[in-house]
C-alpha cells in the first residue's frame, strides 16, 4: 500500500509537475468542455463519477505537483497560497469550477444578452436582463412622484448639499466651524424648503410626492442630524449620578432598543395620531423622521456611551480639579475626546440608518426599493422584478461599501493617531 | 438605588433633585396630555380601552399556521398563531445563519486565498444591502421563476420544489410520546454520563470516549423504542394532484410557503455575515502564544481547537453573537412586506384593520418583541456567565 502512494518529491520535479499539470488541464478541459463545447469528456464512466471526474483528477493532479521547497518560485507560491493540504486543494478546485459554471451565465444576464435600446417592455427581445426598464423609470427611482419639472429644486438642494461638505474638507480650519454650524443648523431649513416649497415663488409640493433614492437620502440624512444629539443627552443621561435621570434614560434606550423598526413605524402611522389633540395632523414624512431619530437616537446613545465609558477616570478628575462644572466638563474636556473615539461606531450606525429607510414603505412613503416595488406591479412593466431589484441592490450596495470602507479606514487613522 | 442623592444635605439637595423632579414631572405631564388625548380621540370614535377585544371572534383566516386555528377563533389565538410563525422564522433563520456565518467566518482565515477571498466578498456582498431589498429579491424575483407545480424540482421523489412553495414529506407518527420521553431520558442519561465521565478523569486520570458513549445514548435509546415501545413512523410523501386540465397542486405532506423560504433564505444570509465578522475576530483574538504553548505541552491539533482556542475564541464571539440573535428576531418582522403571517402582519396589520384598536394593539405587539429580546439576552448573559473566565 505504501508503495501505491507515489510521494511527490524534489528529485523528480519535472516529471512530477509535467504529470500534475497535465491531469489538472483534463479536469478544467473535463468543465470548459462541458460548459462551452457541450460536450462531455468524461461520459464513458458512470453518471455520479463523471460528475466528479475533473474534481477527482485534479485533486491528484494538485496532489503531485505538491513540492515543499522546490526552489520553483511560482510552484511555490501555488503551493502554499492554494495546494497547501488536500483540503485546500479540493476546495480551491470548487470554488474555480463553481466560478466557470456560474460567471458566465450571470455576466451573459447583465450584460452580453441585455437590451438596453428602447422605450418599451417590447425592446427587450434578448435572454438577459432588461435595462429598458431601469432607463424609463430612472427619473422616479431617483425622485419619486416628485413633478418632473420642479426637480431641478432636488438637484440643487443636494448640490448644495454636496458642495458645502466638500468646502468642509478644503477651507482652512478657522472656518470649517462655521461651515459646520451652517451645515447643521441653517442649511437643514434652508434644503427643506427648497425641496418642499410653497415660498418664494415656489410651487408647494406635499411630502406624498417626495420618493425615490432622494428620500432614502433626506430622511437619513436629518435623522442623522437630528437623532445625534438626542443620543448625546441620552448617553449622559444613561450615565448620571441622579436615579430619576439615569432610569428614565434606561428605559427609553431599552425600549427603543427592544422592538424592530417597522413596529416603531406603525406606531408612527396609527398610534401616534391617537395621543394628539383630535384634528392635528401631523405631515407623514414628520412622523416617520421623529419615529425614525427617536429609533436611532437609542442606538447612537449606546455608541457615545461606549466612547464615555473608555475614557480614562482621570480626564473626569483633572476637569473636576480645574474647577468645571458639569456641563463644562463634558462639553469641553469629556465628549469632543469620546466623540472622536466612536465615530466608526457613528458610521455604523449611520450605516444602519441608510439600510433602513426602505421600511418608510409601511407607511405609504416609497423611497427607491419602494418605488421598484410600485414600478414592477405596473401593467406595462410585469416581470421586471429581478432588474428592479438587482439595480436598487447595485445603488445601496455602492453607498453603503463606500461607507463602510470609509470608516474602516477612519478606525485605522484614528487607531494609529492614539 | 443611590441612596447617597438622597441625603438631606441642604446644599446638595437642591442641586441633585431640581433636575430629579423636572424629568419626572416632565414625563408625568407627557403621559396626562397623550392619556386625555387618547380618551378623548376614543371617546369620539365609540371605543373604549380595553382588552376585551382579544377574545372575540377573529373571523379572517392565516395562510400559514402551526397550530389549528380559523376565523372562528378568538383575537388571542390570531396573535398566538403569528407569535408562533414569528418564532418560527426566527428559529429556523438563527439556525442557519449560525452554521453559515461560522463557516464564512472561517472560510475568511483560510490559508487558501481563493476561500479566504470568496468568504470575504461574500460579507462585503450581502452586508452591504439593505435586509428588505434581500427579501424582496428573494421572494418577488428569485422564488417566482421556480416551475409551476405540474414540473417541479423533483428531490428523489419525496420532496418537490415549485412556485407554490417546497412540499416535503410529513412525518406520521405512532406513539410519539413514548419517541419523545425516551429522547429526554437519552439526555438525561447523558449529563449523568458526563459527570461521571469527569469524575473519574478527576479521581482517577482515566479518560472516557465519552462523545462516542453520549452519541450511542442518544441514537440508540430512541431506536430502542422503534423495536419494543411500539412506535413507528411513517412518511406522507406529498403527491402531485390534477384539479382541472391545467391546474396542478400537490396534495399531502407538509407544504413550506414561498414567504418563509425567503424570509428564512434573507434572514440567514444577511445575519451570516456579521457572525462571521465575529467568529472571525474571536479566532483572531486568542493570542499565538496560546496554541503554541498548547502545541508544546503536546496537544493534538484537533485538542488545541477543541481546548485551547474554541473556549478562548468563544468568549469574544458569543456577546456580539447574541446581539445579531436579537437583530435578527427583530428583523423578522420585515415578514409583514412579504405578506407572511407574522405578529406583526396578523396583529398589527389584519387584527388592527379590523378592530381600530390602535394603542392597545402596538402595545401588545411592542411588549411582546421586548419580552422577545429581554428573553434570549438573559439566556445568552446566563450562557456567557457560564463560559467566562472563572479567575482563582
Amino acid at each position: 500500500m505504501k508503495n501505491l502512494l507515489i510521494k511527490p518529491s524534489k528529485e523528480n520535479l519535472t516529471s512530477f509537475v509535467t504529470l500534475g499539470g497535465l491531469l489538472i488541464f483534463i479536469g478544467f478541459f473535463d468543465v470548459l468542455a462541458n460548459k462551452f463545447l457541450n460536450l462531455n469528456v468524461t461520459g464513458f464512466l458512470p453518471n455520479k463519477v463523471s460528475y466528479f471526474a475533473p474534481l477527482i483528477i485534479g485533486t491528484i493532479g494538485l496532489y503531485l505537483i505538491r513540492i515543499e521547497f522546490s526552489g520553483n518560485k511560482l510552484l511555490d507560491k501555488i503551493n502554499t497560497n492554494f495546494n497547501s493540504n488536500n483540503l485546500n486543494a479540493i476546495l480551491t478546485l470548487i470554488v474555480i469550477f463553481a466560478l466557470i459554471k456560474y460567471i458566465p451565465p450571470v455576466l451573459n444576464w447583465l450584460f452580453f444578452d441585455a437590451n438596453f435600446i428602447g422605450n418599451t417592455k417590447e425592446d427587450c427581445t434578448g435572454n438577459g436582463a432588461c435595462w429598458v426598464f431601469v432607463k424609463v423609470w430612472f427619473n422616479r427611482f431617483v425622485y419619486g412622484m416628485y413633478p418632473d419639472a420642479e426637480q431641478w429644486r432636488i438637484n440643487s438642494a443636494f448640490i448644495m448639499l454636496f458642495s458645502l461638505v466638500g468646502a468642509s474638507f478644503f477651507v482652512p480650519a478657522k472656518f470649517k466651524k462655521y461651515i459646520l454650524i451652517f451645515l447643521l443648523f441653517v442649511y437643514p431649513v434652508i434644503g427643506l424648503k427648497v425641496i418642499s416649497g410653497g415660498d418664494f415663488g415656489l410651487k408647494y409640493v406635499e411630502t406624498g410626492a417626495w420618493g425615490g433614492l432622494s428620500l432614502t437620502f433626506i430622511v437619513s440624512a436629518f435623522a442623522l442630524i437630528l437623532c445625534f444629539p438626542i443620543g448625546m443627552f441620552l448617553a449622559l443621561g444613561r450615565r448620571s449620578q441622579l436615579p430619576a435621570i439615569r432610569y428614565t434614560s434606561i428605559g427609553f434606550i431599552e425600549l427603543w432598543r427592544g422592538v424592530p423598526l417597522i413596529t416603531v413605524l406603525f406606531m408612527s402611522a396609527v398610534m401616534f395620531p391617537m395621543f394628539l389633540p383630535d384634528g392635528t395632523y401631523v405631515d407623514k414624512l414628520i412622523r416617520v423622521l421623529i419615529a425614525i431619530t427617536l429609533f436611532e437616537a437609542a442606538y447612537m446613545a449606546e455608541v457615545i456611551r461606549g466612547g464615555l465609558q473608555a475614557l480614562p477616570k482621570g480626564q473626569y478628575e483633572a476637569a473636576k480639579s480645574l474647577g468645571m462644572g458639569y456641563w463644562r466638563m463634558h462639553f469641553l474636556i469629556i465628549l469632543p475626546q469620546a466623540l472622536k473615539l466612536v465615530i466608526p461606531g457613528i458610521a455604523n450606525t449611520f450605516l444602519a440608518l441608510v439600510k433602513d429607510t426602505p421600511l418608510i414603505f409601511v407607511v405609504g412613503l416609497l423611497e427607491l426599493a419602494g418605488m421598484v416595488n410600485l414600478a414592477k406591479t405596473n401593467p406595462k412593466w410585469l416581470g421586471m422584478a429581478m432588474e428592479g431589484y438587482v439595480f436598487a441592490g447595485l445603488v445601496f450596495w455602492i453607498i453603503c461599501y463606500a461607507m463602510s470602507r470609509y470608516s474602516q479606514n477612519l478606525e485605522k487613522k484614528l487607531s494609529t493617531e492614539r | 438605588m443611590n441612596f447617597k442623592n438622597f441625603k438631606f444635605d441642604l446644599s446638595n439637595k437642591n442641586k441633585d433633585l431640581i433636575p430629579q423632579v423636572l424629568t419626572v414631572l416632565l414625563l408625568v405631564l407627557v403621559v396626562i396630555y397623550f392619556t386625555i388625548n387618547a380618551q378623548n380621540n376614543m371617546g369620539n370614535r365609540g371605543i373604549s380601552f380595553g382588552f376585551g377585544f382579544l377574545s372575540q371572534e377573529s373571523s379572517f383566516d392565516i395562510t400559514f399556521s402551526l397550530i389549528d386555528y380559523d376565523g372562528s377563533h378568538s383575537y388571542a389565538k390570531a396573535f398566538l398563531v403569528g407569535l408562533l410563525n414569528t418564532i418560527l422564522v426566527s428559529s429556523i433563520g438563527i439556525f442557519f445563519a449560525t452554521i453559515l456565518g461560522v463557516t464564512v467566518g472561517i472560510g475568511r482565515l483560510s490559508q487558501n486565498y481563493l476561500v479566504a477571498k470568496a468568504a470575504e466578498w461574500y460579507v462585503e456582498i450581502f452586508r452591504n444591502i439593505p435586509l428588505i431589498l434581500q427579501i424582496f429579491f428573494w421572494y418577488f424575483a428569485a422564488l417566482r421563476a421556480l416551475p409551476l407545480p405540474v414540473d417541479s424540482i423533483n428531490f428523489y421523489d419525496i420532496s418537490f420544489l415549485n412556485v407554490k412553495g417546497w412540499y416535503v414529506p410529513k412525518f406520521i407518527w405512532t406513539n410519539f410520546s413514548v419517541f419523545f420521553y425516551s429522547i429526554i431520558l437519552a439526555i438525561i442519561s447523558i449529563i449523568f454520563f458526563y459527570k461521571y465521565a469527569k469524575k473519574q478523569r478527576d479521581e482517577y486520570g482515566k479518560q472516557l470516549p465519552t462523545f462516542y458513549i453520549s452519541l450511542g445514548i442518544i441514537i440508540g435509546l430512541p431506536l430502542l423504542t422503534f423495536l419494543i415501545g411500539g412506535v413507528s413512523l411513517s412518511f406522507q410523501i406529498p403527491e402531485l394532484e390534477q384539479l382541472s386540465t391545467t391546474v396542478y397542486v400537490y396534495k399531502g405532506g407538509v407544504s413550506i410557503i414561498p414567504e418563509l423560504i425567503s424570509l428564512a433564505l434573507a434572514l440567514s444570509m444577511y445575519t451570516a455575515t456579521f457572525i462571521a465578522e465575529n467568529v472571525r475576530a474571536g479566532i483572531l483574538g486568542v493570542s499565538k502564544g496560546q496554541k503554541e504553548a498548547a502545541a508544546s505541552i503536546g496537544l493534538t491539533k484537533g485538542q488545541i481547537l477543541k481546548l485551547v482556542v474554541m473556549p478562548q475564541a468563544l468568549r469574544i464571539i458569543i456577546p456580539p453573537t447574541t446581539n445579531q440573535y436579537l437583530n435578527l428576531t427583530k428583523n423578522s418582522s420585515l415578514a409583514a412586506a412579504i405578506a407572511y403571517p407574522d405578529i406583526v402582519l396578523v396583529f398589527a396589520g389584519t387584527a388592527l384593520m379590523q378592530t381600530g384598536r390602535a394603542i392597545e394593539i402596538i402595545s401588545i405587539t411592542m411588549l411582546t418583541y421586548l419580552s422577545l429580546s429581554l428573553s434570549i439576552s438573559v439566556f445568552m448573559n446566563w450562557y456567557n456567565k457560564k463560559i467566562a473566565i472563572k479567575e482563582k
